[in-house]
């Protein structure tokens, strides 16, 4: 049961008031895409032990997709930013990097 | 044309809080991103000022609220409605806006009483003690989408009409004498 | 026996007796007692029987961790099984029965098992299952069913209320012993919101009973003083009765609150689950006592040593006359200290260390007390209550030395510290050697959202188990876990305690015939042996072993087992402990009831029904409903004494000639504006949307990007920038949130808005050869076919109702959908309704309308569709764009597989004899696969009786499709012969589609 500030009504939502959406950042590949690329848009899933940049619903709330970035074995949520967004914010991924000097990035 | 029904009858309970089925009432759905030209001027057309986030700003018998960061709930008399889209697609006349009529989508309730709070204490994953006075807040109550604020004598909730009549029968489970949070 | 004291009792009230009945006995117990202290008082020591040996049982402890004394309270309505005597508190009325025996406590036929208890050691359920097959199902199952199990369920649905509520604080304080209560005022000092639940009905935890000393006060006093210091802050609430059963991710807590367990009928609820998002959580739950592994130590009679002194002090019980104590530590001596204070029996303290001189042993030396140190009980005697125990040395196999008579033994073997809450979320333990317990291991503790420590450990919890250790350590749990500037501890008397000496075996060296007297598990009846069993047969994880030999997996779920469960497994290894590792501690803490967890949601709001603005005249109809999602639509309306085929087909035929109305209000609506919007909607359908005439309506497909198809329904263009989108019934709420998700994650700078308006207008399909006629009837808008011809809409009024008319039809009739404001929907099925009586119109449901649909040709999401079929395998290639450059799915529907030309794809089938096809029907091909089952080429998807055919017809999906037509397939049939059927259009009514055209 997470929590999520969600980052365009600034509520602290509980769970329960969202929907997941899965990876975020993902490419879409369409028409003209080769086999390889359109599978691993639609298959490839990284599913890390640690660093997981995440799509989520405000569903019951504001109703916005935003994403966020979260520690898939601690739990720990190192920050949420808009889903308007090709990468995530420079200063979540320093501080990503500040506290998980391991992690290879987001790509 | 005869008068319009509410979803579930105007329906009222009494238990250590009261809870009233209201309505039904004017309700517009307005998409509209915040910095589009004329918006403030729309809302104070139809008597309305434009809310900040996650506020609800009452004015007599009509409100707006910010729902999202483009989109507000309008709530104006029933029969208002129809004018009232006129004057805001006037208004907004060539900026991308939708405005919906959801008057008929929406049942709405009154939660009142010294212990109104407790009633959405137990249905809502919502702080309701740090719930400020004019705070709008959507969320969940119970199984279902709800809105709801507090103003000074309770609180008013907004859920679906189609579950007007599980709404009802949760609130009165809530509010039900005995149950009271001590 | 056991029995009533003459004076003390710090919990009771002797001025209240109560009335309570045990097995159908009436029995008077005091207000303030728990119903084991009730029973103990009136000398029931026998309160239950174990699992599988249903060997006698009494009250081992005094509070949760109770493994033993499990009752069945109330009746009927009322029954709640499994409860435990010790955490239940006795009221006026309480009825009580024991459980797990047969034919009665007593006298007890399953008994005969303790014959057979070599026969059934440690994994025999598994190995019974094993083989021989026959045996089980035949001999063990019937037998283990009929002795097996605990309280019986309830027949009755349950009589009690319950409710969940919501709560939030900064810190949340489990426990209200005194570390607790001190963590509490060190966290609330600053300010902070604090909440402190305590699951038993006082205040104060152990501290009291033992006797301590705090800021110079009696325990009591402090612990009152301390009480109404929170209880005068505003910012701090105290719950009673309220046990933390589990936490979990980022500060959710689940308690479960007694509300109104001690006083049924007072129209309170029975039980609240309180949901709590705390943002740091002091679990300041105490510690338990373990008890000592030595033969016969399961004899109603054998205590843990506090639970003795429990029964003493607070409830004025002794539970029996002389009392042996049993210890490794100096703790216990305080139970032979409060035995004496209270004018009892304590004939020897057998102390399993070489030397006992400390201030508690001295103590007891001086009040006469007999102590005999490296000393064990090589057994108990008794089989219903403890008779004796036979001495032996410790450090031997178990020779008799001698015995003593005894109707009580207080046993000790330590203290583990309850480390649950600081478990559930992945706190890790450390092994403290001097104490041998396992405690929570600062280092690594679970975490929050941000990556902070989550949970303090404070007290006894965090292994300080002195008083004045535990007050010093929970001040400082409370103000870290508040983020609040520390505040100085109260002060307790030290006392000091010469330390323990493990004994995991009693004796050391105790023969087999021993060590399977020996119980670790009381309520799953394991033994020393089985785990020593298990160990030989090679389980060497502690979580195989647990599971194999069902060690910690009752409802107790080990509180009293586990860590000498873990240290035997070690022994057998030759290990240490901390070698072998804990199992992991789950939620909850202590069982929480199923009405607990259910809350509100049961009978009418067990779930959101959702009513169409239609629903009450569909009721009154006599409609059968189905769900729809958690929509409950009419599935045919029965009049007279028909059945639903009967009706159903009524509905078809009325509307094929005549008139019929669908409820159709529960279609999704989503308004698409924008000056993107064309474009966008060109990306959701596989057809070209943007091209669609204002005022034309066009049905589409809509398709994710794996291709396959999700949704169809009708688009209508309202306006140059605005459509309106029908889904499905399922579709509105996903096919919104999917579009949502398009424009919000992917396209964000198109410039399209969505509305979702489902629910504000209630939706009537008027269809059949006199749709037309009725309409005129009412009044109102032109529905001429030159003003609204097929595939159009139009706005207006009819019967002076404000309505929006589309000209579509899903059953293939000539049909008008009338869009209405849902305050005006019931006001105008009404008029309809009364308006088309002399035209015979009828309502029909959703079987109908999916039946004509079938006998149209018309394909329906779901039944068609099961996630792995695309667009063109129903031939539906027609509404997909060629021209378009892209759209959801296009690219995956280029998939090689997707455009195989062996793909199964749609036709209709007739049955040769008119007979229908079983639902789920495959289509025979010949030979067989490598599994040698009969190889397949096709499926049935949709099959009915055509009542306008008179016959059964059927869609479903064939390899080479339509082109096969005119050949003659077979479908299985369970134990029936296959069914032949031809392969035909599957448009079976008006091909060329005059009649919805007209
Ligand atoms: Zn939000």
């Amino acid at each position: 049961m997470l929590t999520l500030e969600c980052p365009y009504c600034g509520v602290m939502a509980d769970e329960t008031e969202l929907s997941p959406g899965y990876e975020a950042h993902l490419k879409r590949y369409g028409p003209g895409s080769s086999d390889e690329e359109f599978e691993a848009y639609m298959f490839a899933r990284k599913n890390p032990k640690g660093v997981h940049f995440e799509r989520w619903r405000h569903a019951y709330g504001c109703g916005k997709w935003f994403l966020a970035a979260r520690d898939t074995a601690t739990l720990e949520v190192f920050g949420t930013y808009p889903a308007q967004s090709s990468a995530p914010p420079q200063d979540l991924q320093d501080k990503i990097k500040a506290k998980r000097p391991d992690w290879k990035g987001y790509k | 044309m005869a008068n319009p029904v509410a979803p579930w009858g105007n329906a009222q309970f009494d238990g250590f809080a009261k809870v009233t089925e209201i309505g039904p009432l004017g309700m517009i759905t307005l998409r509209a991103k915040r910095d589009v030209a004329g918006l403030e001027a729309a809302f104070a057309a139809l008597g309305l000022t434009l809310p900040d986030p996650r506020r609800i700003v009452i004015a007599g018998d009509k409100a707006a609220g910010w729902m999202s960061p483009d989109e507000y709930l309008l709530i104006l008399p029933y029969g208002a409605v129809n004018d009232a889209l006129a004057s805001l697609a006037t208004s907004l006349a060539g900026q991308h806006h939708l405005a919906a009529n959801v008057s008929d989508a929406r049942a709405v309730f009154r939660i009142e009483g010294d212990k109104a709070d407790q009633v959405l204490k137990k249905i809502a994953p919502v702080d309701i003690d740090t719930l400020a006075v004019g705070e709008l807040r959507r969320s969940r109550a119970a199984q279902v989408a709800a809105a709801f604020w507090k103003d000074g004598q309770g609180y008013t909730l907004v859920c679906f009409r189609s579950v007007a009549g599980y709404m009802m029968g949760l609130l009165s489970h809530s509010a039900t004498s005995g149950s009271e949070l001590v | 026996m056991s029995t009533r004291l003459s004076k003390g009792g710090r919990l009771i009230d002797r001025a209240q007796a109560v009335e309570f009945s045990f097995n159908g006995k009436r029995l008077r117990g005091f207000a303030g007692d728990t119903l084991a202290a009730s029973l103990l008082a009136n000398d029931q020591m026998l309160m239950g029987r174990s699992f599988k040996y249903h060997r006698a049982r009494g009250a081992v402890a005094s509070g949760a961790e109770e493994p033993n004394a499990l009752v069945n309270l109330g009746r009927g309505a009322f029954l709640e099984p499994n409860q435990r005597a010790t955490t239940t508190e006795t009221f006026d009325g309480l009825e009580a029965q024991s459980q797990n025996h047969w034919p009665s406590l007593e006298m007890d036929i399953g008994v005969v098992n303790n014959a057979l208890a070599r026969f059934l050691p440690g994994g025999f359920y598994y190995k019974t299952f094993i083989h021989p097959r026959a045996a089980w199902k035949h001999v063990f199952e019937p037998i283990i069913r009929k002795a097996a199990g605990l309280g019986p369920a309830p027949k009755e649905m349950d009589g009690d209320r319950y409710e969940q509520a919501y709560a939030f604080c900064d810190v949340l304080v489990a426990g209200g012993g005194i570390a607790g209560l001190q963590a509490a005022l060190a966290a609330a000092a600053d300010g902070a919101r604090v909440m402190v639940l305590e699951q038993t009905p006082v205040w104060g935890g152990r501290a009291p009973v033992d006797g301590d000393v705090i800021d110079g006060m009696a325990a009591d006093l402090w612990v009152k003083t301390a009480v109404q210091a929170l209880e005068g802050m505003p910012n701090v609430t105290l719950r009673t009765r309220c046990m933390v059963a589990g936490v979990y991710d980022h500060g959710y807590v689940l308690a479960e609150d007694r509300v109104a367990d001690h006083t049924p009928g007072d129209g309170r609820p029975k039980k609240r689950l309180w949901r709590i998002r705390a943002k740091r959580i002091v679990a300041a739950t105490g510690a338990l006592e373990r008890p000592l592994s030595f033969a016969g130590n399961d004899v109603p009679g054998v205590m843990l040593a506090s639970a003795v002194r429990d029964y003493v002090v607070n409830w004025a019980v002794s539970p029996g006359d002389r009392t042996v104590i049993v210890t490794n530590n100096d703790d216990a001596y305080r139970t032979a200290i409060a035995l004496k204070e209270a004018g009892l029996s304590v004939p020897c303290i057998v102390d399993a260390r070489a030397v006992a001189n400390g201030p508690l042993p001295t103590q007891a030396r001086a009040l006469g007390i007999r102590v005999e140190t490296g000393k064990g009980i090589a057994k108990v005697k008794g089989t219903k209550r403890v008779t004796g125990v036979t001495l032996c040395m410790q450090a031997g196999e178990g020779a008799g030395l001698e015995d003593i008579a005894c109707d009580a033994v207080a046993m000790s073997g330590g203290w583990s510290p309850v480390v649950h809450l600081w478990s559930h979320c992945g706190g890790k333990l450390t092994w403290d050697d001097a104490h041998a317990m396992f405690r929570p291991d600062a280092t690594r503790p679970p975490i929050s959202h941000d990556g902070l420590a989550m949970v303090y450990p404070a007290g006894a919890a965090n292994g300080a188990l002195k008083a004045a250790e535990a007050l010093v350590d929970a001040a400082l749990a409370g103000a870290s876990a508040a983020w609040a500037n520390p505040i100085a501890a109260a002060q307790a008397d030290m006392r000091e305690e010469a330390a323990l000496e493990p004994v995991w075996i009693m004796p050391q060296g105790a023969s087999y015939k021993l060590r399977a007297k020996m119980w670790l598990d009381y309520q799953n009846d394991v033994k020393v042996s089985d785990v020593q069993l298990a160990a030989r047969e090679g389980y060497e994880s502690v979580e195989h072993t647990k599971r194999y030999t069902t060690l910690g997996m009752a409802t107790d779920q080990g509180k009293l087992s586990n860590i000498n469960g873990l240290a035997v497994l070690a022994g057998a290894l030759n290990t240490d402990i901390p070698n072998v590792g804990t199992t992991t501690f789950r939620p909850p803490y202590t069982p929480v009831t199923l009405g607990a967890l259910a809350g509100e949601a049961r009978g009418e709001i067990f779930q959101p029904l959702r009513r169409s603005p239609i629903h009450a005249w569909n009721e009154q109809a006599n409609a059968y409903f189905e769900p729809v999602g958690l929509w409950r639509r009419p599935y045919c309306f029965p009049r007279g004494g028909e059945n639903h085929a009967q009706a159903i087909e009524r509905e078809i035929l009325n509307t094929r000639i005549g008139v019929g109305m669908l409820d159709a209000s529960t279609l999704g609506k989503l308004i698409v504006k924008g000056p993107d919007a064309g474009r966008f909607l060109d990306m959701m359908y596989t057809n070209v949307m943007s091209s669609l005439g204002i005022g034309k309506c066009r049905y589409g497909l809509m398709c994710n990007e794996n291709g396959f198809l999700s949704d169809d329904g009708v688009v209508v263009r309202l306006a140059e920038d605005t459509w309106l989108c029908h889904t499905t019934t399922g579709g509105a709420d996903r096919i919104h949130a999917h579009m949502e998700d398009w424009l919000q994650c992917e396209w964000w700078d198109w410039q399209v808005y969505v509305a979702n308006v489902t629910e504000e207008y209630a939706q009537i399909a008027v269809a059949g050869p006199k749709a037309r006629a009725l309409l005129e009837k009412l009044g109102g808008m032109d529905v001429s076919a030159e003003a609204l011809p097929f595939m159009s809409f139009a706005e207006g009024t009819l019967g002076g109702l404000p309505v929006r008319a589309y000209r579509i039809s899903f059953s293939g009739e000539l049909s008008y959908e009338l869009a209405v404001p849902a305050s005006f929907g019931l006001e105008l099925w009404e008029k309809l309704v009364a308006a088309g009586a002399d035209l015979g119109v009828m309502p029909y449901g959703t079987e109908a309308m999916h039946i004509m649909r079938a006998e149209k040709g018309f394909i329906m999401i779901g039944d068609e569709t099961d996630g792995t079929v695309i667009p063109q395998d129903l031939n539906l290639g027609w509404a997909i764009s060629k021209k378009k450059a892209d759209y959801l799915g296009k690219r995956g529907q280029e998939r090689s597989y997707l455009a195989s030309a062996d793909r199964w794809t749609l036709a209709g089938f007739e049955t040769l004899d008119g007979s229908v096809i079983p639902d789920g029907a495959y289509i025979i091909a010949a030979g067989v696969n490598a599994n040698g089952q009969g190889n397949t080429q096709g499926r049935v998807t949709s099959t009915y009786y055509s009542p306008t055919l008179k016959k059964g017809i059927a869609m479903g999906l064939i390899k080479g499709g339509l082109a096969r037509a005119g050949e003659v397939v077979e479908f299985t049939k369970l134990g029936a012969s296959p069914v032949k059927a031809r392969i035909v259009d599957p448009v079976f009514y008006d091909k060329e589609g005059a009649k919805q055209n007209g």
